[in-house]
């Protein structure tokens, strides 16, 4: 279970973020809508994962042993405060990638695809090597969701689609099918 | 109608307050159920313990420290245990190895007894699993796969074989329709064996079973 | 700011204003634990006392709260009711917590009650504040119950565990699986989208001949 390659793969195919565990589905239906803003949308909350899960573990080494109870609290803080940290990164460093970002920044905070990752991080036990590993995976994962969708709805923008049908309800279906592909990636490592 | 903006100072008592109270609250709540939470553990562990290990009324936590396995309900971190099971004069029957590794959908956790003075397997007991539903979940829905670990051979490791085709005393059955799944619990037990063999002290040498009572720390003499 | 009578506040949140069919929120935990209708439920009545346990809070310290902290001090609130739903869970019904798993901290997320404070509990008195909540939970109960029901008669021949159907029911497993809950959760927003089209429809016709006369 200790194998990165394992907690990679599976976190990016196998069990997909957003397609097996169904965390990140806000951005996923809200957002799927450009390509080019999914990509960097998947980017930036990857980044954050990382930061996530390298602090998740810290805390867990070594402050919440004393006080287990208060983790959720401090997961949370220290997701906010991480975008709020990125935001003045990006403001910084390049405006015109700011100004495109736009409104996606803070809505990274309320992603439940970071904090699920940092909780299930914690449940499984997972060290310093093993978060980060799991962090790649889960972002790269999301991102490839994401992009998926949006390139799938860019297209679908151009046919006939029931005027029942558009909307969050096609999105669901077509998300309902790219579910079932991603299934295809089981047993990807275990063929003993 | 806008009143004047509230001062820094007054902001951060607000959260402060906010936070003070979440504070007491949560662990409240924490301590009050801890008893009950902690209780529901120690009983899980038991009833798998005792299925997986056949006559065992008491068991233990062996943590592996140093080299040699340590009696002791505390286990740091890093460290890795095992249970050992001991019928009721206090005569040890076999321990109980957790493992855990990659099934067919996701990490299939499980816990095995092994006997060391009939080198066999005496029950295996699935504690984790995401298999799908109505065919990988047969690794622990199926009676005849979990009942074929009772007296399984284990030298010099189990093998999975074809529905029908088992024939030598350290084989098993796949179930059908969920080969990778039983082949992956076959190889988790593997896997976990050929780490814990080494560290297993020789038959006869087992700790003995100490009657230390969780509440008080550190083991006895 | 028109006020409703509470009893309006409460329903609204079931059909009208539902928050996972027509407000499309809630919908991280809302998939994830549909597999079965006792989960489900689970699930509905962890998050009813969250949202109903903050909403009361927000709306008693309203006047206190200063605007700028607003958001954290709605966090604070909110976790802290999850945390206690968490170990409460965890003591009393140990297999429901297992199987809810890492979706019960994960209420915290769950954009439907922080929408709720934000638009509604900092802004109203206690009373209509604790019904909208709990008519807004009593909506997410309702629809994570029909789907977990659905996907579980469907993909297990069960409901709450009860076999309905018999041996020779052949299960529609993908319907416990994930693409199963997309699938369904799709479907039931496209039923509701014909209701309320064939309202509009209807109304529009009511209209239609109100204008023309006879």
């Amino acid at each position: 279970m200790d194998n990165l390659a394992w907690i990679f793969i599976s976190a990016l195919l196998v069990n997909n973020f957003v397609l097996t565990y169904f965390l990140g589905l806000c951005p996923f239906l809200g957002v799927s809508n450009s390509l080019e803003t999914s990509a960097r949308l998947g980017l930036a909350t990857t980044f954050v994962m990382l930061v996530t899960a390298v602090c998740a573990w810290l805390l867990n080494t070594y402050v919440l042993i004393y006080a287990p109870y208060l983790r959720l609290i401090c997961f949370i803080v220290v997701i906010a405060s991480t975008v709020q940290f990125i935001e003045m990164l990006i403001k910084k460093l390049s405006p015109a990638l700011f100004r495109a970002m736009g409104i996606f920044l803070p809505l990274i905070t309320t992603n439940c695809a970071i904090l699920g990752l940092a909780i299930f991080a914690t449940n499984r036990g997972y060290g310093f090597m093993e978060g980060i590993v799991y962090a790649l995976g889960a972002g790269i994962g999301f991102t490839l969701a994401l992009v998926l969708l949006a390139g799938l709805r860019e297209e679908s923008e151009l046919s006939n689609i029931p005027q029942l049908m558009k909307g969050t309800a096609m999105n669901l279906i077509i998300a309902g099918i790219l579910s079932m592909a991603f299934m295809g990636f089981a047993g990807l490592f275990s063929s003993a | 109608m806008n009143a004047p903006a509230p001062s820094s100072l007054r902001l951060v008592l607000t959260l402060a307050v906010a936070g003070l109270i979440s504070g007491i609250a949560i662990i409240g709540i924490y301590e009050s159920t801890l008893p009950t939470i902690t209780a529901n553990k120690a009983r899980e562990l038991r009833e798998a313990v005792f299925k997986v290990l056949p006559g065992v009324s008491e068991m233990q936590q062996l943590v592996y420290r140093d080299g040699g396995l340590v009696a002791t309900e505390e286990r740091r971190k890093e460290e890795q245990a095992v249970y050992g099971g001991y019928d009721r004069e206090g005569n040890f029957i076999g321990y109980a190895i957790p493992a855990a590794g990659p099934g067919f959908q996701d990490t299939i956790g499980l816990l095995y007894g092994f006997s060391p003075e009939q080198k066999q397997v005496v029950g295996m007991e699935v504690l984790e699993s995401r298999e799908t539903p109505g065919l990988g979940d047969k690794i622990y829905k199926d009676a005849d796969f979990v009942g074929s670990f009772r007296a399984l051979s284990i030298e010099p490791n189990i093998v999975a074989v074809k529905k029908g085709a088992k024939a030598r005393p350290n084989e098993v059955d796949a179930i059908t329709g969920a080969t990778i799944s039983s082949k992956a619990v076959v190889r988790i037990i593997n896997e976990a064996h050929a780490e814990w063999l080494q560290r297993l002290p020789p038959a006869g040498a087992e700790p003995p079973f100490s009657d230390t009572d969780p509440a008080s720390s550190g083991g006895s003499p | 700011m028109k006020q409703n009578e509470s009893y309006e506040e409460f329903i609204k949140g079931i059909w009208r204003d539902n928050p996972v069919f027509v407000q499309v929120l809630g919908m991280c935990p809302m998939l994830a634990v549909t597999n079965s209708a006792i989960n489900a439920i689970a699930m509905g009545m962890a998050t009813f006392f969250v949202l109903v346990g903050s909403s009361f809070l927000v709306s008693s310290f309203r006047n206190w709260i200063p605007k700028q902290v607003r958001i954290s001090c709605f966090i604070i609130i909110i976790a802290t009711f999850v945390t206690v739903a968490d170990y409460t869970l965890l003591a009393l019904v140990p297999k429901v917590h297992k199987e809810l798993g890492a979706f019960i901290p994960l209420i915290v997320a769950n954009c439907m009650i922080l929408g709720r404070q934000e638009a509604f509990s900092s802004r109203y008195p206690v009373r209509l504040a604790v019904m909208d909540a709990m008519g807004m939970a009593s909506g997410f109960l309702l629809a994570l119950f029909s789907l977990g029901a659905i996907r579980e008669i469907l993909g297990d021949g069960a409901l709450f565990g009860i076999d309905l159907f018999g041996e020779n029911f052949e299960p529609w497993i993908i319907m416990i699986l994930p693409p199963g809950g997309f699938l369904t959760l799709g479907v039931i927003l496209l039923f509701f989208n014909w209701f309320r089209f064939k309202k509009d429809e209807f109304l529009a016709d009511v209209a239609a001949a109100e204008r023309g006369g006879n």
